[in-house]
């Protein structure tokens, strides 16, 4: 274990370390926006609308008390989707998105002896392939959870319109009670610290493998477990931090 | 000239390479041959730089190679070619862009230059009107060539080549050796080629260098390797019923 991080932080040492030809790394870094982020916005999208509508019906099946007003609901489901919703859910699903691709590809890479070619060559391959991934994702995954909080909301006012929880006027009321934008913060800050974790990770357990094509996927597979429990430790120790 | 002096290495227990010195020349195509599993791809990999021997050391027109830091290994990088087994092809990018990638990382070539570059490497390799064909779009032999290719386009002074007829038919296994020697006399370069073919021993073997448990067994070139009485390079030699026969003809 204690090995493996030390090779995990030899990686990244690597990783950081100045990148070769800066027209090259910028062309490489518009290729993992898209491969990477750009890729992700339809299940990004897809998922928070229903996530949003569901945290709204949750919400308000769990508060049905003539004591609390109804905009209470539109409240807490906004601060649910900011604070825990959007950042967390939507990063472990992009671990399993973005953590499988980028484990599979490096580690296909790895046994076709792809970065032994870069190596010889005299280019450092963790910096010519895993900095791209992770610059990229560092900027636009935070992108792509402000789009999740957005459509999130917009789901759940949806939920109000044609379920009829609560009137959609509440919920927009509720929306825009007791606002703090340090939530928004918050979220951003958990966000960009998952987005590391599941680039790095994914990138090591990926760059790491030996073997052949089982391997690779035993690789994938292992990159999303880890990475997924990466992020759950990480919101608790994250969230014990900032909020408390 | 490539010189590997006192090299060993192990894993874990296991001696892989014990004591191996050897020269390689210039402008001539050194081979190593030996049984699967004999360290032969161990060495090379020593010689690229890919392992680090235990003790012994690895220098290359006498710049020392071996048990170095990474970036002071760089110089000496870019002027290696190496043609690696699979052909180790960048499977996203079509056959241009892979060997147009040498240039675009270590020169400042306009795009025409590169490209008039790349036509030249891919004529050279008897490949023509293949440049927006992806990787796997291409036959075994096919991609043996772009990788040479690609080996070649940055000029190398030293081309290092892993079984490069692995895989082959006897005919394209033929014309791949002849374009190594081809190109290692036409670019004066230092040729490193690890094989277990006989058809290349015999035809492209300028020097030969047999390797066996480890061992560095034999040297010699290929008018002298029939004629060895070492018994073990000659079991290696004639092993196939069809060699056995030739060589009681």
């Amino acid at each position: 274990m204690l090995r493996k991080l030390g090779d995990y932080l030899t990686l990244m040492y690597q990783t950081f370390s100045r990148y070769d030809k800066s027209l090259v790394f910028r062309k490489r870094l518009l290729h993992e926006f898209y491969n990477l982020g750009f890729t992700s916005i339809g299940i990004v999208l897809i998922l928070s609308v229903f996530v949003g509508a569901v945290a709204t019906i949750l919400v308000a099946y769990n508060t049905d008390n003539p004591l609390l007003p109804e905009k209470l609901i539109g409240f807490s489901a906004r601060q649910m989707i900011i604070q825990e919703f959007s950042p967390t859910i939507i990063s472990l699903i992009l671990a399993g998105k973005l953590g499988s691709q980028i484990a599979s590809e490096l580690g296909t890479m790895r046994v076709t002896q792809q970065i032994d070619a870069l190596q010889v060559m005299g280019i450092n391959p963790a910096n010519y392939l895993i900095l791209p991934k992770i610059i990229s994702c560092l900027l636009f995954i935070p992108v792509l959870i402000v789009f999740s909080i957005v459509i999130g909301i917009l789901g759940g006012w949806l939920a109000c319109v044609f379920t009829g929880v609560i009137t959609p006027t509440n919920y927009v009321v509720g929306l825009r009670s007791w606002f703090e934008p340090y939530s928004i913060t918050f979220a951003m800050i958990k966000t960009v610290v998952f987005a590391f974790l599941i680039t790095s990770i994914s990138s090591y357990i990926g760059y790491t493998v030996k073997g052949g094509s089982v391997e690779v996927g035993k690789a994938s597979t292992q990159s999303v477990v880890v990475s997924s429990i990466a992020i759950i430790v990480f919101d608790l120790i994250l969230t014990q931090m900032l909020l408390t | 000239m490539i010189k590997v002096e006192h090299i060993s290495k192990s894993f874990g227990d296991h001696l892989v390479l014990d004591d191996i010195t050897a020269t390689f020349e210039r402008g001539k195509t050194n081979l190593i041959i030996g049984q699967s599993g004999s360290g032969k791809t161990v060495l090379t990999k020593i010689c690229i730089g890919l392992f680090e021997p235990d003790s012994g050391v690895v220098t290359f027109d006498d710049r020392p190679f071996s048990n170095i830091k990474e970036k002071h290994k760089i110089d000496i990088r870019k002027d290696m070619g190496v043609l690696f087994q699979g052909g180790a092809l960048f499977d996203s990018m079509n056959v241009e862009e892979n060997v147009m990638f040498p240039l675009n990382m270590f020169t400042d070539m306009s795009y025409e230059e590169k490209l008039e570059r790349v036509n030249f490497c891919l004529n050279r390799v008897n490949l023509k009107g293949v440049n927006h064909l992806m990787t796997s779009e291409l036959s075994g032999g096919m991609m043996k060539r772009v990788a040479i290719a690609r080996a070649i386009s940055n000029s190398p002074k030293y081309l290092f080549c892993d079984e490069p007829n692995s895989g082959l038919d006897p005919v394209t296994s033929e014309l791949i050796d002849d374009l190594i020697s081809e190109i290692t006399e036409e670019y004066n370069m230092t040729t490193i080629i690890n094989t277990h073919d006989m058809n290349s021993v015999l035809k492209i073997g300028q020097t030969i260098n047999f390797i066996y448990k480890g061992k560095l067994w034999w040297q010699g070139d290929s008018k002298s390797v029939l004629h060895s009485d070492n018994k073990e390079l000659d079991e290696f030699l004639f092993s196939t019923e069809l060699t056995k026969r030739l060589k009681t003809i």
